[in-house]
């Protein structure tokens, strides 16, 4: 297989099961599983079998309650953890043609460093907290082959002054920041080698209303201006309405429906996402 | 008379500890884990240099042992009495005479040669250690050849201090595949490690590692290209005992209004140095 026609990234069968299955869930039949959880082998499906296209520029919305394996997609994407099962490739990777998941450690480091940008939503998941905000920039430049002290510190002043951090606190730590300054400094650091992909955890959950409209603001401005794409994960339908072009509603580690955010919104066919919907309103 | 067997250890032991320094000396730079061993003095203390000292020394070897270039120190004296005691080899202050130089923190200013062993005791070996605090990942990053900690940490303290504020131990890439904590010595003492023509040995007992510089390998100090790696300005500098310029010198504040003076660190090269000029004063002939 290879990436679809204008996709940046295809996925294809992904799984991600912490637990070994037995012969009951292998196949991921519902008649034994509880959701995503087999109790005879004590087996969670966190992403069982997912297949999803990015395409150039887009943002794509991925939307679920709790615990329906929104992060783990990303944190898998990312390599923090290792998928089960399944196919990823990336057009700006090998032409397409290579299945990064089964990439060694190096390779997968060089995919992070060069393709990829993370932003967590816990700012302690992507930031060293007692390094001056300017190095942790310079960390992600730095595992990109950087070794320029002044092209590095001139690279990262551009993009912490791109997300709106005063120059005067570019040397502090981040631990001395507030939640929406830390957050800006993850996505200053997941720019910083311009990443074709850019990976987004429930950025501005936890964050005041008026913090979170900024930050929201700001990828915005970032994907008009960049055409990144980006693969936008919240539990919460506002922030997919104001972000996604398309969206995925996922459960219990599932797609249930996926369309033009509109679309998805106005007439949703799942009774999953109807209820997520009428949350909303 | 001595209830112990040669060198302390038993002959399995020593065994063991040899065999973790043949792997060591195999792959320059890379820390080979041992079985560091309960040892008379506190672990700290010198524990991992000594264990390599008793693991090699044999009873022609003659000894030197230094404390941050102090033949003198309780440290140094105290261990060096323990290896005489375990062995009854000679022991000597002048580095051109020893087999086996045991150092804490410095690398002599008399160039070593083939026929010498330079070990170097290490508290912390691992150049990781400040951006990986897991031991596991820390090797697999090794492994990978994957140094940004390294480097992330040099850039910070540029951030920090304007510099690379390494005072000591500051981080070098050895024979271009692992980078190595060189020990406390000062950047100074950096360059004598490259091509050196001894072999040089690590020993952390705290941390059970071992690595090893074989004669002859390159031994680079990591450095931005735009920020060139400099050891301590020695410049205008002489050691008011020896008259010694260019080597590495403690400063010492004299009573107010006088400046601060300068005196050797390598304590047993100032020495030499002094009675050889006592001698040329004399109008006797140096090298007698
Ligand atoms: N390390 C883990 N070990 C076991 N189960 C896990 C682990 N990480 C996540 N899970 C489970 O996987 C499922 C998906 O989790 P997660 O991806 O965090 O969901 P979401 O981000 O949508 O809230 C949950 O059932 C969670 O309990
Ligand atoms: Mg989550
Ligand atoms: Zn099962």
């Amino acid at each position: 297989m290879e990436t679809n026609e204008g996709a940046v990234l295809s996925l294809q069968n992904f799984r991600k099961q912490f637990g070994s299955g037995c012969e009951k869930c292998a196949d991921l039949d519902e008649r034994h599983l509880q959701r995503n959880y087999c109790p005879n082998c004590r087996t969670t499906y966190a992403c069982a079998d997912l297949s999803l296209d990015l395409y150039g520029g887009e943002i794509l919305g991925v939307v679920g309650e709790s615990g329906s394996g929104k992060s783990t997609l990303l944190r898998c994407l990312y390599f923090d953890e290792e998928a089960s099962s399944g196919e990823a490739f990336l057009q700006g990777y090998k032409s397409g043609q290579v299945n990064i998941f089964t990439e060694t450690g190096q390779q997968k480091r060089y995919i992070r460093n060069y393709h990829l940008g993370m932003v967590y939503q816990n700012p302690y998941m992507g930031l060293r907290m007692s390094f001056s905000s300017i190095g942790n920039i310079a960390e992600k430049l730095i595992a990109a082959g950087g070794r320029s002290v002044d092209a590095m510190t001139g690279r990262a002043a551009s993009l912490l002054h791109k997300v709106d951090i005063p120059p005067y606190r570019f040397l502090e730590t981040p631990a001395t920041f507030s939640g929406g300054m830390q957050q800006r400094v993850q996505i200053a650091k997941a720019l910083s080698n311009n990443p074709p992909i850019l990976l987004l955890d429930e950025i501005t959950t936890g964050l005041d209303l008026s913090v979170q409209a900024k930050v929201l603001d700001l990828i915005k401005g970032i994907q008009r201006e960049l055409r990144i794409s980006m693969l936008v994960v919240s539990h919460d339908l506002a922030v997919i309405r104001m972000l996604a072009e398309r969206t995925i509603v996922m459960l219990d580690g599932k797609i249930v429906e996926q369309g033009l955010t509109d679309q998805v919104l106005e007439d949703p066919q799942h009774p999953y996402t109807q209820k997520l919907v009428q949350s909303l309103l | 008379m001595n209830k112990y067997n040669f060198a302390f250890f038993d002959e399995q032991s020593k065994r063991e500890i040899r065999r973790a320094l043949l792997k060591a000396v195999a792959i320059p730079g890379y820390q080979v884990p041992f079985a560091s061993r309960e040892m008379p003095i506190a672990r700290g203390w010198g524990t991992g240099g000594l264990q390599v000292m008793l693991a090699i020394v044999g009873k022609k070897d003659v000894i030197k042992v230094i404390d941050q270039g102090s033949d003198d120190s309780v440290n140094a004296v105290s261990i060096r009495k323990f290896i005489k005691q375990m062995t009854g080899v000679l022991e000597t202050a002048e580095t051109s005479e020893a087999s086996i130089v045991q150092s804490r923190h410095r690398v002599p200013e008399v160039p070593l040669t083939g026929e010498q062993i330079l070990i170097l005791q290490v508290p912390i070996p691992e150049p990781l250690r400040e951006t990986e605090q897991s031991e596991l990942r820390a090797k697999r990053l090794h492994a990978e050849k994957e140094y940004s900690g390294v480097w992330l940490s040099l850039f910070e303290q540029i951030m920090k201090y304007g510099c690379t504020a390494t005072g000591a131990d500051h981080p070098t890439m050895v024979h271009e595949r692992y980078v190595m904590s060189p020990s406390p010595i000062p950047r100074y003492d950096n360059r004598k490690l490259n091509d050196c023509a001894a072999l040089i040995l690590f020993g952390a007992g705290r941390e059970k590692k071992i690595y090893a510089l074989p004669p002859y390998t390159k031994v680079e100090s990591l450095a931005f290209v735009d920020r060139p790696f400099v050891s301590e300005s020695m410049h205008g500098k002489i050691c008011r005992l020896c008259g010694a310029e260019g080597v590495f010198l403690d400063e010492s504040v004299q009573a107010a209004g006088a400046g601060p003076f300068y005196e050797c660190n390598d304590t047993g090269y100032c020495r030499q140095r002094q009675s050889s000029k006592s001698r040329l004063d004399r109008g006797e002939k140096s090298g007698d």
